[in-house]
């Protein structure tokens, strides 16, 4: 029991570091990003391709998925998203879903639609037990690796200048940009972080949630769940949501699989409704 | 003004929008016409006939009530599986099948009605879009019932009034969809030039001074929801009618993606919105299918890409144009 509650929690880290910088998107521009999945799968090719054609270590392909992935992000973002951000919800939703789409079936030309595989190095594999619960080493690596990322997101967003800035932009992004702060530039980078962040979650989500070109739209229900029950005004609010979500999907899984993800879209659709006004009120504002 | 003038000019009003335009007959002539024009090509008609159904039910929703949607699908689905699971058990006759798959998926509608009627855009979309992936997890979990992945198989149907069989040409079958599409597009057409029909544009174009004017907004929006929802459960019952199928795909997220293309096309907020588009986007999907079937995908999410950044009324203002010229025509033929 203990050892599935702790898979569920390396499921959740995953799921935070996927589902962050989505929360971000849509708090300080108020920006509906279906496609963020997209880059998660993004991030999740480059390492499969690093490792597999370059013979690059897993170690490092970890990295190269953040870069590559955030450096997408900033072109993309220049050059297609800036023009949506005026435009209503159903437009970016609309839009979103198009290029979702596209990611979908072009992923599906350029690598074919089988699963993807990667071969963790010696020390990351198998399990091992304290106390009776058996523990993953990769698991404890995910956790290990998010929970560093998810304090450093924490101490960068409630302690330096940067943190400070992005969260008076969120709350008002007139009043910030009144006051100085330069709101495109920091969301053209929060927005590259975010995508960054995406696509090393991607790249270490593929041992735990498998890539397959359907990724993005597999998943986007998920990004959605942390950010709405989360909320867009802080890192923990994400947090606590995605490890909420890990653990009650993994436990859902495991003790009655035959009702599947039925579980998780019925929590959406009931904390949508009795919190609609809050969460996005708040995101709206 | 007084006010019975302006009642009386309101009723003018709503009673000039009920007169049939020349062009709307001629519209109508030739989807009728169309079954002796290309008898080759009655499947892909069907199948057009069936998806302009759908588009004309969420215009319903979306063009006139402003109620956005991104799970139209569980409707659909729901009328296909009422629909089949009829026919399959209980009578093969389809106008029964009809009023099951309409009155399952209308129920539907009314019951989470309440839901989609709360918050903001932003939770209406994010809400349908729940339900339809519950319903779709729901028909997948309860195999015995829906046959689960292999789809619901061995239904037959009896013929349409006792007298037209269903044919491997989809001759029956184009017929048969493409009149319960004139007659639901009559109740559509009357609907909307009615006084409910003008509430719901009050509350369309500003929610909060249409409830300051006396329009129940909520039971409105509810009662026009559920309405679509019928509708779109009789499209639903169409599709499994006339395949004599029922996959999973009716429930699928593509599905109300793709409807929410057609409406990009067509326009959205004009009955003829729905059908236009549904006409365009199964000729553009059977034209990109001929030579790239597999990467459809691609495709449809690119249309969707340059739609939404080119402006989304580039094609309607199109149709209103051409529209406006035939008009201005029409009229100078009459006089």
């Amino acid at each position: 029991m203990l050892t599935i509650l702790f898979d569920g929690i390396a499921y959740g880290m995953v799921l935070f570091v996927l589902g962050c910088g989505l929360s971000v998107t849509m708090g300080l521009m108020n920006f509906v990003n279906l496609a963020h999945g997209a880059f998660a799968m993004l991030g999740g090719y480059v390492a499969v391709l690093s490792m597999q054609r370059l013979g690059l270590p897993f170690l490092a392909s970890l990295p190269l998925a953040f870069f590559a992935t955030a450096l997408v992000g900033v072109v993309l973002e220049r050059l297609i998203y800036r023009p949506m951000y005026s435009k209503s919800h159903l437009d970016q939703v609309m839009f979103s879903i198009g290029l979702v789409f596209m990611a979908v079936a072009g992923t599906d030309w350029l690598m074919g639609s089988s699963q993807q595989f990667i071969r963790l190095p010696a020390w990351l594999q198998g399990r091992f037990e304290i106390a009776g619960i058996g523990i993953g080493r990769y698991r404890l690596f995910v956790i290990a690796i998010c929970g560093l990322l998810a304090v450093s997101l924490q101490w960068g967003f409630t302690r330096t200048r940067f943190g400070s800035r992005l969260r008076a932009a969120v709350d008002d992004a007139r009043v910030a940009r009144g006051l100085g702060i330069p709101v495109n530039r920091l969301f053209a980078f929060t927005f590259a972080l975010g995508c960054g962040l995406a696509g090393l979650g991607g790249a270490l989500g593929i041992e735990l949630m498998g890539l397959d070109p359907i990724f993005p739209l597999k998943f986007m229900i998920y990004f959605l769940i942390v950010v709405t029950v989360g909320g867009t005004s802080s890192i923990t609010g994400p947090f606590f949501a995605a490890m909420l979500l890990g653990v009650a999907d993994v436990v859902g899984k495991y003790l009655v699989p035959e009702v599947g993800a039925f579980i998780i879209y019925a929590l959406m659709v009931a904390l949508l409704i009795s919190r609609s006004h809050g969460l996005f009120a708040r995101a709206r504002a | 003004m007084s006010l019975s003038a302006f009642e009386a000019q309101v009723r003018q009003a709503l009673h000039a929008g009920r007169l049939w335009h020349p062009a709307e007959i001629g519209f109508w002539l030739l989807a009728f016409a169309a079954f002796v024009l290309f008898p080759s090509h009655l499947l892909l008609l069907n199948e057009i006939a069936i998806l302009a159904l759908f588009a004309l039910s969420l215009d319903l929703i979306l063009g006139y009530a402003g109620i956005v949607s991104l799970g139209h699908a569980a409707f659909l689905g729901m009328g296909a599986y009422a629909a089949g699971l009829l026919a399959k058990h209980v009578t093969a006759d389809p106008f029964a099948g009809l009023a099951a798959g309409m009155a399952a998926a209308g129920v539907l509608g009314l019951f989470t009605s309440p839901l989609v009627l709360r918050g903001t855009d932003l939770t209406r979309l994010m809400v349908t879009l729940g339900v339809a992936l519950i319903l779709y997890e729901l028909a997948n979990s309860f195999g015995s019932l829906t046959g689960g992945a292999d789809g619901l198989q061995g239904i037959t149907m009896a013929p349409v009034l006792g007298l037209f069989e269903f044919d491997l040409f989809g001759r029956t079958a184009y017929l048969y969809s493409l009149s319960v599409l004139f007659l639901l597009f009559l109740i559509a057409r009357r609907v909307t030039s009615s006084p409910f029909g003008l509430s719901l544009r009050a509350i369309r174009d500003n929610p909060l001074r249409a409830s300051a004017s006396g329009v129940p907004n909520g039971w409105r929006l509810a009662a026009a929801y559920t309405l679509a929802a019928a509708f779109a459960g009789a499209a639903g019952a169409l599709l499994a009618q006339t395949t004599q199928f029922v996959s999973l795909d009716v429930l699928d997220f593509h599905r109300s993606a793709d409807l929410m293309l057609v409406l990009i096309i067509g326009g959205a907020g004009y009955l003829y919105g729905g059908l236009i588009g549904a006409i365009a986007f199964k000729l553009l999907q059977d034209m990109i299918a001929t030579f790239t079937p597999q990467y459809w995908m691609f495709w449809i999410g690119l249309f969707l890409v340059l739609f939404v950044l080119g402006g989304r009324e580039i094609i309607h203002g199109g149709v209103a144009a051409i529209a406006g010229r035939i008009a201005r025509l029409g009229k100078g033929a009459a006089r």
